[in-house]
């Protein structure tokens, strides 16, 4: 407890710090509302607009959670067709890379246009954006699984789906969560991007009515929970690793504690010298 | 004492395994050669003739580089030699070329998989060669005491000692249901203390699978220690250079080392090793 205390003390003092001055400035050049509401404002914002939070919140998270569901599926199956073929993974790789360049922002209005304005195409957008990650990390885990661990299954008959299933995949997760964490980050601001274009529901939704409504504090209302709901879907996957690979986070602390178990105490034979 | 007609003092006994068309030779090596291609190509091994009979322990011994380990993987089915008239790879009367899984092959490193426990990776090579999973952790369970792992079932790899680790590999390797065990210098990594140790477990564990094992080591004591007859081979490209059997009795310990008998073998071996590093029958 008191090690978080002091690993999370100078940050939150600096926030509250922030926070003040905000305050402070706000006051002092006694600037607008609706250009920059200072923190006090955008509390009682907050109060004004927290029962219709939730339902929004709960739109934008089934989005941005299917989305990388889908992400994690397709990203999986595309890198392991990329690694186990290497003239397709010459085609496509080049290409999966361009594609990054492609802003999602202009992307969206079209997958709207496309996918009407139910949750399909913002579940799309986020898993568009939570692909490409996915696939580069997970194919690159698939392609460096040791050759020696290879070999070692191979020596005992294995066939190509065994060494698949008992050594690529299993030394892929690693790298497979590696891009899932970065897509998360990115799941959250995909969804509310395709809320913009069109929505019924959901933060992105609640950002542009609040725009409209130059009610600038009820957009840092918004930006505040998207950020509180990115850390959320962050720390879902940070657990979903942790369970997925427990030797990761094993104490290794035993292995200095181990001393060399006897092997004798449990032989047959009795030893002659010593 | 060496070269002598005497079979090793033990008999051997039917190895457990399916029963098949069993020649009493099981490892057999004939005019192997094999160089690994690349920009600079290595001659690693030069007409190797070798055999090992059903049931003994046999050591390969070489300086490093020798292509000791090469000849395991020939043997493993995983590197496959030059091909030419009799030129001929079996193990336990099958043609190991480029045919992985007839040998329970034991790599240099314990190899383990970091993602599975103690009882997993014991498993390994049994659940590869269809044994259910169930049951091959089964066997391993009655095992692990034997192998100095009791207690340790749930420890990840990360968790256990280097002695333990390859006490594991091991583990894994005598769990194959394989007649032939292939084992790459399995202490190599270990202290000299912790090797010690295991080479006299390893005798005993042996002892009672009966089953034939092929050793490479670059410890002369090592190899005279455990086997019933010791290769030496020659600096790289390898040669068999002399087959050198040893039938002292058995159980092997401290005192055997200090044995006349010991000390004269060893010294063959050595002479041996040295007269294959002498200029001429080296190249550069």
């Amino acid at each position: 407890m008191r090690r978080w205390t002091w690993r999370y003390a100078p940050a939150g003092v600096f926030l509250l710090g922030v926070v003040a001055l905000w305050q402070a400035a706000v006051e002092v050049f006694d600037i607008q509302p609706y250009l920059l509401p200072g923190p006090g404002r955008v509390w009682t914002a907050f109060l004004e607009v927290r029962g219709v939070l939730p339902g929004h919140i709960r739109t934008t998270m089934t989005e941005a959670v299917l989305g990388l569901a889908w992400a994690c599926v397709a990203g999986a199956m595309t890198a392991a067709l990329l690694a186990g073929f290497a003239p397709l993974r010459r085609a496509v790789y080049p290409l999966l890379v361009i594609s990054q360049n492609i802003p999602m922002i202009v992307m969206a209005p079209l997958i709207v246009v496309w996918f009407g304005f139910g949750i399909m195409p913002k579940v799309l957008v986020v898993a568009l954006i939570g692909f490409f990650p996915i696939v580069v990390s997970t194919t690159d885990g698939l392609l460096r699984a040791e050759g020696d661990l290879v070999e070692l299954a191979r020596s005992y008959g294995a066939g190509r789906l065994q060494v698949l299933r008992t050594i690529l995949i299993p030394s892929a997760v690693p790298a497979f969560f590696a891009g899932l964490q970065i897509s998360a980050t990115y799941a959250v601001l995909g969804a509310v991007i395709a809320e913009w274009v069109g929505a019924s529901s959901g933060l992105g939704l609640f950002i542009t009515r609040s725009q409209t409504a130059f009610r600038a504090d009820r957009v840092f209302v918004a930006v505040v929970v998207i950020a509180a709901v990115s850390i959320l879907l962050f720390a879902m996957v940070h657990l979903a690793a942790r369970l997925a690979m427990p030797w990761q986070y094993a104490q290794h602390t035993q292995a200095g504690a181990l001393t060399e178990t006897p092997t004798r105490s449990n032989a047959s034979s009795r030893k002659d010298v010593r | 004492m060496t070269a002598t007609d005497a079979r090793p003092a033990r008999a051997p006994e039917a190895p457990p395994g399916p029963p098949g068309d069993a020649t009493p030779e099981a490892i057999l090596v004939r005019g192997v050669s094999l160089t690994y291609g690349g920009e600079t190509p290595v001659h690693a091994l030069a007409d190797v003739d070798l055999t090992v009979q059903q049931g003994q322990f046999a050591s390969l011994v070489g300086p490093s580089g020798c292509g000791k380990s090469t000849l395991l993987r020939v043997l493993a089915g995983l590197a496959p030699p030059e091909a030419g008239p009799g030129v001929e790879v079996r193990v336990d009367g099958q043609d190991a070329r480029e045919r992985p899984g007839l040998a329970a092959f034991k790599p240099q490193r314990d190899l383990l998989l970091p993602w599975r426990r103690t009882l997993g990776n014991a498993a390994l090579g049994a659940e590869l060669s269809g044994i259910p999973r169930a049951q091959a952790r089964e066997q391993a369970r009655t095992l692990l005491g034997r192998f100095g792992l009791e207690g340790f079932e749930r420890a990840w790899p990360a968790q256990l000692s280097g002695g333990m680790r390859q006490r594991l590999a091991l583990l894994r390797t005598f769990l194959a249901p394989r007649r032939v065990l292939l084992l790459d210098e399995p202490f190599g990594a270990l202290d000299a203390l912790t090797r010690r140790d295991m080479q006299e477990w390893l005798q005993e564990v042996w002892t009672e699978d009966q089953r034939t094992a092929l050793l490479v080591t670059h410890d002369v004591e090592e190899a005279l220690m455990l086997s019933d007859v010791v290769f030496v081979m020659s600096h790289r490209p390898g040669r068999i250079l002399a087959r050198i059997e040893v039938d002292l009795p058995r159980p092997r310990g401290l005192e055997t080392t200090a044995s006349a008998e010991f000390g004269a073998l060893k010294a063959e071996v050595l002479r041996t090793l040295a007269a294959g590093r002498s200029p001429g029958s080296t190249q550069p």
